[in-house]
């Protein structure tokens, strides 16, 4: 019983990443139709400038923050530079950007700071957590810092002037022009808030997976799968999804046989698939009726 | 009375096609205009283009200052209030909600909270279902939010595309009697775009017929209504 529960536990704080890059996925996705594959890619970097920043002596926190004004900006630097220009161009060609900003920050951070696998400490210690043996701090403190994000998300949308300006933008761009809502800048806006909650889940990923330009490859398809399971079109949705994957990638590597570490992956892309072939639209998500 | 939009030798485009063919028509402050005209008339276009949601050519002035070349969002800080066809409503978002949106340019916080509570006395029905979904409504109730959520920015000229469509006709006796009271009372100056003629006629001051993107006839909205030949050769009833 003991395992289970700390099985449980331990996927609730993975999960707790899963959502945060489900949700970042979700976001851009609502407002330009397109699956952000580089989003992993640009939580790796903002992570490698934290960890910069530490190293040139600043505090965990101080970094932390720096980082996420940094992520902002350089998201809505991203959407202006790189996709604004392909708003109207066909999917594959959006699809190809992503692929080539993949590619460039994947190289970019091999570049400035190679390839070899680094330690990224965690301000919370790795000690048990409130002397349980079930979760230890720094997993407590993952799970902290996302439940607080998502709520501040949540008043942000639900209560500010610019998160119903940003809903309506996503929801019926047209009507939102016409209440004189600048859509392109929402959108733009969406980047930004997506690139930062993604650096959040890289920071906090860091001392678990460590620090390599590859970190976040496994952690963006658990991602999707989460985004897939609870519904693309539902942020909501996109949340419970990430916490489910990481509980079910941990229960399923422990009880099925044979899974174990090397087919968690999998596992998550037959859950893709499988949602897919299922229930399309998600646990969450609207169906999407369209005339043709 | 003074020009409050003047509209001319408008031609508008939908890629190579032409769909507006160099349209001139004037709206005074404080009227009730219309514009008649059949199904691909070019009425929709004409709306559109005003708002700048189409391509287009040809001078466009509100209040004297030219419109061209400025973006949708832009033109609604003038004070352009536009109900597109299909009302353009936030279907997953509530009638409360709704009603901020249209308001989302103002910044006077208290002012909108007591115009939402002036939409609930206007139209009592989005009171009672303030926090519905949008898209749980009826077509006529939806109709009414996307008239009140035009009205939330306090426009000086409202822009309506075919309100009746869709509608019961009591229900659109209903809507063309309160787009009137709004007209005098709140002094909002209204144009609005009908295939239902004979409604509009009524309810218009000024009236407008176009034909194949051109304006083909003008006139007092009673005289039009009265003479027996416009109404047989363009108007179908």
């Amino acid at each position: 019983m003991e395992l289970f529960t700390n099985q449980v536990l331990a996927g609730i704080a993975t999960g707790a990443i899963y959502a945060c890059m489900a949700l970042a996925v979700v976001m851009i996705y609502q407002a330009i139709d397109h699956l952000n594959f580089a989003q992993g890619e640009m939580a790796m970097f903002s992570t490698f400038i934290s960890w910069q920043l530490m190293q040139w002596g600043i505090p965990y926190w101080a970094a932390f923050v720096i980082t996420l004004i940094f992520s902002f900006i350089a998201g809505i630097a991203i959407e202006r530079i790189l996709f604004k220009p392909l708003t109207k161009a066909p999917v594959l060609t959006n699809v190809a950007g992503f692929i080539a900003l993949f590619a460039i920050i994947n190289s970019s951070a091999g570049l400035i700071w190679d390839f070899t696998i680094k330690q990224y400490p965690t301000p919370f210690g790795s000690a048990p957590f409130l002397g349980s043996q079930l979760i230890s701090t720094h997993q407590a403190g993952m799970i902290g810092v996302t439940v607080l994000l998502l709520l501040g998300l949540y008043f942000f949308f639900q209560y500010t002037r610019i998160g119903l300006a940003m809903r309506a933008a996503a929801s019926v761009p047209e009507s939102a022009r016409l209440v004189g809502i600048n859509t392109s800048w929402m959108i733009a806006l969406g980047w930004g808030m997506a690139s930062a909650i993604g650096s959040i889940a890289g920071m906090l990923i860091a001392p678990v997976v460590f620090l390599e330009p590859n970190m976040m490859g496994g952690v963006l398809i658990y991602g999707f799968a989460a985004a897939v399971l609870g519904g693309l079109t539902s942020p909501f949705g996109a949340v419970v999804g990430g916490f489910l994957v990481g509980v079910f990638e941990n229960l399923a590597g422990t009880y099925i046989p044979g899974v174990g570490n090397e087919l968690k992956l999998p596992i998550a892309l037959a859950l893709i698939i499988s949602v897919l072939v299922v229930k399309p639209a998600g646990l969450f998500g609207r169906h999407i009726v369209k005339r043709v | 009375m003074t020009t409050l939009l003047n509209v001319k030798d408008l031609r508008a485009y939908y890629g190579q096609v032409q769909a507006l063919h160099g349209l001139s028509f004037s709206l005074n402050e404080g009227s009730l205009t219309t514009l008649l005209g059949a199904n691909g008339a070019g009425k929709t276009t004409t709306l559109r283009a005003i708002c700048n949601m189409v391509r287009s050519t040809g001078a466009i002035e509100f209040d004297g200052k030219p419109l061209n070349n400025r973006s949708t969002e832009n033109i609604v800080r003038f004070g352009i209030a536009h109900v597109p066809q299909g009302r353009g409503t936030f279907t997953n978002m509530t009638v409360e909600e709704n009603l901020q949106l249209g308001a989302i340019t103002r910044k006077d916080g208290a002012g909108i909270v007591s115009d939402i509570e002036r939409m609930y006395a206007h139209f009592p029905v989005l009171k009672q279902r303030h926090t519905q979904q949008a898209g749980t409504l009826s077509g006529g109730e939806q109709q009414m939010l996307a008239v009140a959520r035009a009205l939330m920015l306090r426009p000086r000229l409202m822009l309506l595309d075919e309100p009746s469509f869709g509608l019961a006709p009591l229900v659109v006796r209903d809507l063309f009697g309160i787009l009137g009271k709004i007209n005098r009372e709140d002094k909002v100056s209204i144009l609005v775009v009908e295939q239902n003629a004979q409604l509009a006629l009524e309810l218009a001051d000024k009236a407008y017929v176009i034909e194949t993107g051109r304006i083909v006839m003008s006139g007092n909205a009673k005289d039009i209504a009265n003479n027996e030949e416009i109404r047989k050769s363009y108007l179908g009833y």
